[in-house]
């Protein structure tokens, strides 16, 4: 009986997808994790999806342009198929504005909610617009860990990769509650970070990455806008092992799961 | 995939609570569906709600786990005995060493629905005792599941819709074949919420009667609920005769619609291929499957071209929802145990409510239950989003 995984789970990194408020993109985040440039507050900003045919890309909610966004990011960065990829979903939550209009909806005497509103409530919605938009008939995993989704996503992810044997990309993101579950649940805005894992080398591959637990604390962020957004948006617990990833440094870094259960993270660019 | 061990499982549904109420039911072909009086819900339809939830007491230091889903959670852990046995297993391994995976459409969103009712007139703020984390959110069976065993392993909410509770068993055999757990409490529960039962109307996909699964008349789901458990761990060296087995695990997208299945059910095969592949069995090697068999008219005719191209009419298989209702983000947990019920009791479940097969399928399905000795039971489960998933069982020599 063993209290830690002590082998670590290997895996190498091809792409990487992000979207936080204030960086809108991975050239961004990277650009202010090597300290090139200053982070400057900002709401999120989410872009349509050109993937999506017109009609639907007008009605994309905001989970839906936020996980397009970093997935395609990451799988164009790797050069990647979408259609081929299995996909790990990691949320926090799922649409917080289309729970709040269902759940006021249904405290009123008129409970005939639309039926779009309804298919658009399961967690998995994002997930399911994706395989619509990308035509990947691959498993798709879809993960709630509350605060530790990154941990429970990208563990499941590594089952995949390292188990099934086959490119994975996970899709860590949060969006924030309207009031009032807002009071309740204080994300504050859309964030999220894609990762293409696999399970060999590659001419592509950026670094490795070797998973173990640990009861060790985790590490915070030294600025103190990027620790906010590192503690406030759960995906963004992911945060310390970006600003490595963005670095090119190798190191370890320990990342927020499910205390006691922490994660230790090595990272050997390649 | 290596073979894992169900060690202990355990269903709780419409049927009742405990795995010999469950099987009772199967072997009279007896549907547990009521007509819908649940909470203030005026809807023409027929539910599966499981007796004697609302009178469950979570243990003082866990109350602010409180809700109906919750509830549902500790009674169907302490059916059977089986929370005994999680915490044999957690001597045996570890209190770091016992993962969780639990799947879950809605978990205790009712918690939320309710709490809308009582916002503050003037602020329009929710009340101070409603809590988000511990009720609402789509891990908070998890969380209470882990809290209510004291563990401090990984933990992890599976939410694909009517799939998620079947997609645990294969979550859950990753993490045991990368080591990192020695056994994996899985399962699912879903309890009965206005979301669903108001939501799956909307789409005109409840039925007026006791669903019907592959009836020619079939006109859509009954909502139900449950809570279904299994211990998974490695095989023993020599695996005690009539053992449960989890054999193989597939799983795929349809990439097609949001709530309708691919019309040929196309990602339906893929699953289930993946599933023969990861146990490294044929077609001709299933015994039984257990249809996903909704009873809505698209999901029963396009699971039922999938399962004919694949098996062709030889394998006799049933839906059991008219017994069940539709457990959605349960279903998965309940029919895995179902399957493991028909390979240890050499059962064979029939379809009740189902009148008539739909002449435009091609199956050999089972309207009534009967005896017969099986080695190998698939079961389906699909959901919204297109998420598909197959699980192949097999019984110990």
């Amino acid at each position: 009986m063993s209290a830690c995984t002590t082998t670590p789970l290997t895996a190498w990194i091809e792409g990487i997808g992000f979207l936080a408020p204030g960086l809108p993109d991975w050239a961004t985040a990277r650009a202010v994790l090597r300290g090139e440039q200053d982070y400057a507050a900002a709401a999120s900003v989410l872009p349509a999806p050109a993937i999506l045919p017109p009609a639907e890309r007008r009605r994309a909610s905001r989970v839906v342009k936020l996980t397009l966004a970093i997935g395609l990011e990451a799988a164009a960065h790797a050069a990647a198929d979408v259609a081929m990829l299995a996909t790990v979903f990691s949320a926090s939550g799922a649409d917080g504005h289309n729970c709040h209009a269902l759940c006021e909806q249904l405290a009123t005497d008129d409970r005939q909610i639309s039926p779009t509103r309804f298919h658009n409530s399961v967690h998995n919605a994002a997930a399911g617009y994706w395989g619509i938009a990308t035509r990947a008939m691959a498993p798709c995993q879809v993960i709630c860990g509350f605060d530790a989704s990154f941990g429970a996503g990208l563990l499941d992810t590594l089952g995949q990769v390292i188990v099934d044997q086959q490119p994975t990309l996970l899709i860590a993101y949060d969006s924030e509650y309207p009031a009032p579950l807002h009071a309740k649940r204080d994300t504050p805005d859309c964030g999220g970070v894609a990762l293409l894992l696999t399970p060999q080398r590659t001419a592509r591959s950026l670094a490795s990455l070797g998973v173990t637990t640990t009861e060790l604390a985790a590490q915070s962020m030294p600025d103190p806008a990027l620790e906010g957004l590192r503690r406030n948006i759960p995906a963004l617990r992911s945060l310390p092992l970006l600003q490595l990833l963005a670095r090119g440094e190798a190191g370890t870094v320990c990342l927020d799961y499910l205390p006691p259960m922490q994660l230790n993270v090595a990272l050997q660019p390649c | 995939m290596t073979p894992l061990h169900l060690s202990s499982y355990t269903a709780t549904t419409c049927l009742g609570s405990g795995l010999a109420a469950t099987l009772a039911g199967l072997r009279d072909d007896r549907s547990g569906l009521q007509r819908c009086t649940f909470e203030s819900v005026e809807l023409d339809t027929w539910i599966g709600e499981v007796a004697g939830v609302d009178a469950q007491t979570l243990p003082p230091a866990l109350k602010h786990y409180d809700c109906r889903n919750n509830r549902l959670v500790q009674l169907g852990l302490e059916a059977d005995g089986f929370a005994d046995t999680v915490r044999a297993a957690i001597a045996r391994h570890g209190k770091k060493r016992v993962g969780i995976f639990l799947g879950t459409s809605t978990a205790g969103i009712l918690q939320t629905e309710l709490a809308y009712r009582r916002r503050d007139p003037a602020s329009g703020a929710l009340p101070d005792d409603f809590i988000y984390r511990t009720t609402h959110n789509s891990f908070s069976l998890a969380e209470f599941a882990r809290d209510y065993f004291g563990l401090e392993g990984p933990a992890m909410a599976v939410s694909t819709a009517c799939s998620s509770s079947a997609k645990v068993f294969a979550a859950a055999a990753r993490q045991l074949a990368l080591g990192s757990i020695d056994a994996a409490l899985v399962g699912g529960v879903d309890s009965l919420c206005l979301t669903t039962l108001y939501g799956f109307a909307s789409l005109q996909l409840t039925s007026s009667q006791p669903c019907r699964p592959y009836d020619a008349e079939r006109d859509g789901i009954s909502v139900g609920e449950g809570a279904a458990f299994a211990l998974l761990e490695r095989l023993p060296a020599e695996p005690a005769s009539g053992s449960i087995l989890l054999l193989g695990a597939g799983e795929s997208s349809d990439a097609y619609h949001m709530s309708s299945p691919h019309p040929e059910g196309l990602g339906a095969r893929l699953a289930m291929e993946a599933a023969l592949r990861s146990a490294g069995l044929t077609a001709g090697q299933i015994d039984y499957i257990n249809l996903h068999g909704t009873a809505t008219p698209a999901n029963d005719a396009a699971e039922g071209k999938a399962v004919s191209a694949l098996f062709g009419q030889s394998v006799p298989c049933s839906s059991t929802k008219g017994a069940t209702g539709h457990t959605l983000g349960a279903a998965g947990a309940v029919e895995a145990v179902i399957c493991a019920l028909a390979l240890s009791h050499d059962l064979l479940p029939g379809s009740p409510q189902t009148r008539q097969l739909d002449p435009a399928i091609s199956l050999d399905y089972l309207l009534s239950s009967r005896p017969a000795k099986l080695r190998h039971a698939l079961s389906n489960s699909f959901g919204f989003g297109g998420s598909n998933c197959s699980l192949i069982f097999g019984v110990a020599p």
